[in-house]
């Protein structure tokens, strides 16, 4: 199956800040995309790359096989975006807005509109100014759902959303990834691309730093141990891949590289193992790592 | 503790607290439009003695001007009354009107810029969460307004004292007098639309018929008496008679209506809610029928080509209709009927007038056609452009909307502005609307300036209102003054045939045509181009 989204070795810069470094990002077709980094990592900048509102400097684009800047309309007619920060004309309705953006782009279905509209309890009668930031979210949701397409690019569509419209969200993700569509997802809400996302994309100053199934991701991670055990820990200081070793007593904590915990599991159960919880590390752990590499170099 | 705190009142202070800080804020957003702005005005003013005392060189020149004014109906709506002879007294019955209008403008666009714009861009609610007073935002507009008005009024009295000390005193007074009143009526108007563009529209039609009212008044009594004259702020200015024996009182009008104003705008900011207004937003359809980007375009941009036509409608009646009047007067002055010639053409002086009246429109016409470019520009900055580009809409499509509202929407306006002077002349139809037509190819010179710098330069795109307010200069103060050729040449509209009454020229209109056609055709590639702002 050909890829929705490649993006290789992407450069752009605004003046002397280089935005995108040598970005890389394959999104296959039919999967739900998570496109996560820090603030200003450069995951917007990619997205109006895709979208052919900024030409890259170097580096290849693909979207849906086509270029992005060459072949913007015919990509488009295939494509729903959702921005983050949605601005609507303040003597347009909400639902005016709905109908010009699926006529803009490959057409509206008629019925999912309304169910919609329904599910996000939205009023489309009212004028753009009058809608708070949730609200104006929604409008663009309908809009992108709504709308008959291959491709959505959501850039942290749900910034403005009340978690019982966070969950009916998520629902009409799951629901598109059920026709086959695919979806580029940039969220800071990790919970929501654990719960979302087939593979995800970490980005970091304008640089891909992982890219995989969450599967995938956590297997280059450390997992927490916690033990009580039956005798006093014996040489797992000396096992490699051990981190942050905390012994009181016989309670035990540490963090093991996911691919060690086999040798430290022998050795614990070698003292008798009382109890034992193990944590997979979560995606806020790992995008934790991420953002701290930035503030120590940021330190430096 | 927080009982008893809840318990006080606000006094006064705390209602104006942060107003020293929002006024220096504002002064310094305002750094390069006020003093544009009250320069131009105060350019024009203190240029005028020099042009009237070569018009009309000696005393018995300028008696017989007196004379003629106040024995002509069609210049007195025009213009105004005059008061006396002497050379102040002409100063300030020729620009008095207009420098008006002028201070007006810049009055009611700054309190709108400071109030409602700062509300419906949301920026209000941060500054409010301040330490900012509940008075304080609408105190910092009135009072940048009002610095604005005093500089004029200052450099007015010191530039003019030589006409006279205690006349240049009452002008300036006089000027800074209307100013303050619409900007207290700005300040009232904004309580009660959302938008700041439509208070704006609203309070410059009030300003439009103050115009009126004067006119009337004026046209039907020779010395400023009639009651539509005291009716209308710019009427209170003529009778302040200024370097005529001035009738200090009526600057007492202006203090009043400007404190009545202003407290009808603080009572009614004070019953409101931040960002709300008195005349509530209806709500709209449910569904859409706006299916393109031409259609949304046009539905962004339909009530500003409505009023610019309704408006330039009238103006044509409205100087139809006087040009019998003042062709006659003029006629008597071999001077003013070069000023005319000059702007207007060779041939009789009935149609040098109409032709200069109608290159005046022409003029305004630029204003138009750069604020309707300038949407491009509007939509792209506030990230509304971009959505509607992540769709199936190419940047050309979308430009080109609001390009053939541009365009042809100036097409329109002077079509209509042809058909009011064919109206309130009453014969020439075909010529008129010829002659109208004809101020296109300059217009859309100035159009294509604005796509090109928006297109290529889109960060130096306000500039396009640089370049309109030059040519409007060197189109009403050039003729008058002995500005060099060279310099009357950088407007395209001085390459334009004179019409009515002088000859059709293509070659020129040709070249300017081609001109903008090459201008726009850059400016879309420049567009295509380039990254969008985001």
């Amino acid at each position: 199956m050909t890829r929705a989204i490649t993006v290789s070795a992407l450069h752009k810069s605004f003046g002397r800040t280089h935005a995108l470094d040598g970005l890389d990002l394959d999104v296959e077709t039919g999967e739900v995309h998570g496109f996560l980094g820090p603030n200003g990592a450069g995951k917007s900048t990619t997205i109006r790359v895709l979208l052919g509102l900024l030409r890259a400097d170097s580096g290849a684009a693909q979207v849906l096989g086509r270029d992005p800047w060459t072949d913007a309309v015919e990509v488009h007619r295939r494509i729903a975006y959702v921005p983050g920060d949605v601005t609507l004309w303040r003597n347009l309705s909400g639902g005016e807005v709905i109908d010009l953006y699926g006529r803009l782009r490959g057409g509206l279905d008629r019925r999912r509109r309304a169910e919609l509209v329904e599910r996000f309890e939205l009023d489309p009668t009212k004028k753009g100014r009058t809608y708070s930031k949730g609200n104006r979210q929604k409008v663009a949701l309908v809009a992108a759902f709504a709308s008959d397409v291959d491709l959505l690019i959501l850039d942290e569509p749900t910034s403005g959303l009340d978690p019982l419209m966070e969950e009916v969200f998520q629902r009409c993700v799951e629901e598109e990834r059920d026709r086959g569509r695919t979806v580029l997802l940039s969220s800071h809400i990790l919970s929501e691309v654990e719960e979302l996302c087939d593979r995800v994309s970490i980005i970091r100053k304008g640089r891909t730093v992982e890219s995989g199934s969450l599967a995938d991701l956590r297997h280059l991670t450390r997992t927490s141990v916690t033990a009580e055990l039956a005798g006093p820990p014996d040489g797992l200081s000396h096992l490699p891949g051990v981190h942050d070793l905390d012994v009181r007593g016989r309670r035990v904590r540490l963090q093991v590289d996911t691919d060690k915990l086999d040798a430290v599991l022998r050795s614990l159960s070698e003292s008798g193992v009382r109890s034992l919880t193990s944590t997979p590390p979560t995606l806020e752990e790992l995008f934790l790592r991420h953002y701290q590499a930035d503030m120590s170099e940021v330190a430096r | 503790m927080t009982t008893t705190a809840l318990a006080v009142r606000p006094t006064r202070s705390r209602q104006l607290a942060g107003t020293g800080t929002l006024l220096r804020f504002a002064l310094r957003r305002d750094r390069l439009m006020i003093p544009v702005w009250v320069a131009v005005n105060a350019l024009m003013i203190l240029s005028m003695p020099n042009t009237l005392e070569n018009l009309y060189a000696t005393p018995a020149e300028r008696a017989g001007l007196v004379r003629d004014t106040a024995a002509n109906a069609s210049f007195r709506a025009l213009i105004g009354p005059v008061f006396d002879d002497s050379v102040g007294a002409l100063t300030a019955w020729r620009v008095g009107v207009y420098a008006g209008a002028l201070a007006a403008v810049l009055s009611l666009l700054l309190v709108v810029r400071h109030t409602r714009d700062e509300e419906e861009s949301g920026r209000q609610e941060l500054v409010a969460s301040g330490m900012v007073g509940r008075r304080a935002s609408l105190t910092a507009a009135l009072l940048t307004a009002a610095v604005a008005n005093a500089v004029l009024a200052l450099l007015v009295t010191a530039g003019l004292s030589g006409q006279g000390a205690s006349g240049a005193l009452a002008l300036g007074l006089g000027l800074a007098g209307v100013g303050m009143v619409f900007a207290t009526l700005a300040a009232i108007v904004a309580q009660f639309t959302e938008s700041a563009r439509l208070a704006r529209g609203l309070t410059a039609g009030l300003l439009g018929a103050a115009f009126v009212l004067r006119a009337a008044g004026d046209s039907a009594s020779d010395d400023g008496s009639s009651a539509l004259t005291w009716v209308s702020p710019l009427g209170w200015l003529e009778n302040l008679r200024a370097f005529a024996d001035e009738r200090w009182w009526v600057l007492l009008l202006f203090a009043a209506a400007a404190s009545a104003q202003g407290a009808v705008a603080y009572a009614l900011a004070g019953r409101r809610d931040v960002g709300m207004s008195f005349l509530p937003t209806r709500p709209g359809p449910a569904d859409g029928r706006l299916g393109t980007a031409g259609a949304l375009a046009w539905r962004l941009q339909r009530g500003s080509v409505l009023g610019w036509g309704i408006g330039f409608f009238l103006a044509g009646v409205v100087y139809g209709g006087l040009t019998d009047g003042v062709a006659d007067l003029v006629g008597d002055n071999d001077n003013a009927r070069e000023i005319f010639r000059r702007m207007g053409g060779q041939s009789g002086i009935t149609d040098a007038f109409l032709a200069s009246m109608v290159g005046m429109l022409g003029l305004i016409a630029a204003l138009y056609v750069v604020a309707s470019v300038l949407r491009l520009h509007g939509e792209e900055t506030s990230l509304r452009a971009e959505p509607v580009l992540a769709n199936a809409v190419g940047r050309l499509r979308w430009a080109a909307g609001h390009l053939v509202i541009a365009f042809a929407g100036s097409a329109l306006i002077m079509l209509l502005a042809g058909l009011g002077f064919a109206v309130g002349y009453g014969k020439q139809v075909g010529p008129l609307l010829g002659a109208c037509l004809v101020q296109l190819p300059a217009v859309w010179v100035i159009g294509g300036l604005a796509v090109l710098l928006y297109g290529v330069l889109p960060r130096a795109a306000m500039a396009a209102w640089g370049v309109a307010g030059a040519v409007l200069l060197i189109g009403w103060v050039g003729p008058a003054l002995d500005v060099p050729q060279a310099v009357l040449d950088l407007s395209p509209f001085g390459h334009l045939p004179k019409l009515p009454g002088g000859g059709m020229e293509w070659g020129p209109v040709l070249v300017l045509l081609g001109l903008a056609a090459a201008l726009v055709a850059v400016g879309l590639t420049g567009l295509r181009r380039r990254d969008m702002t985001t």
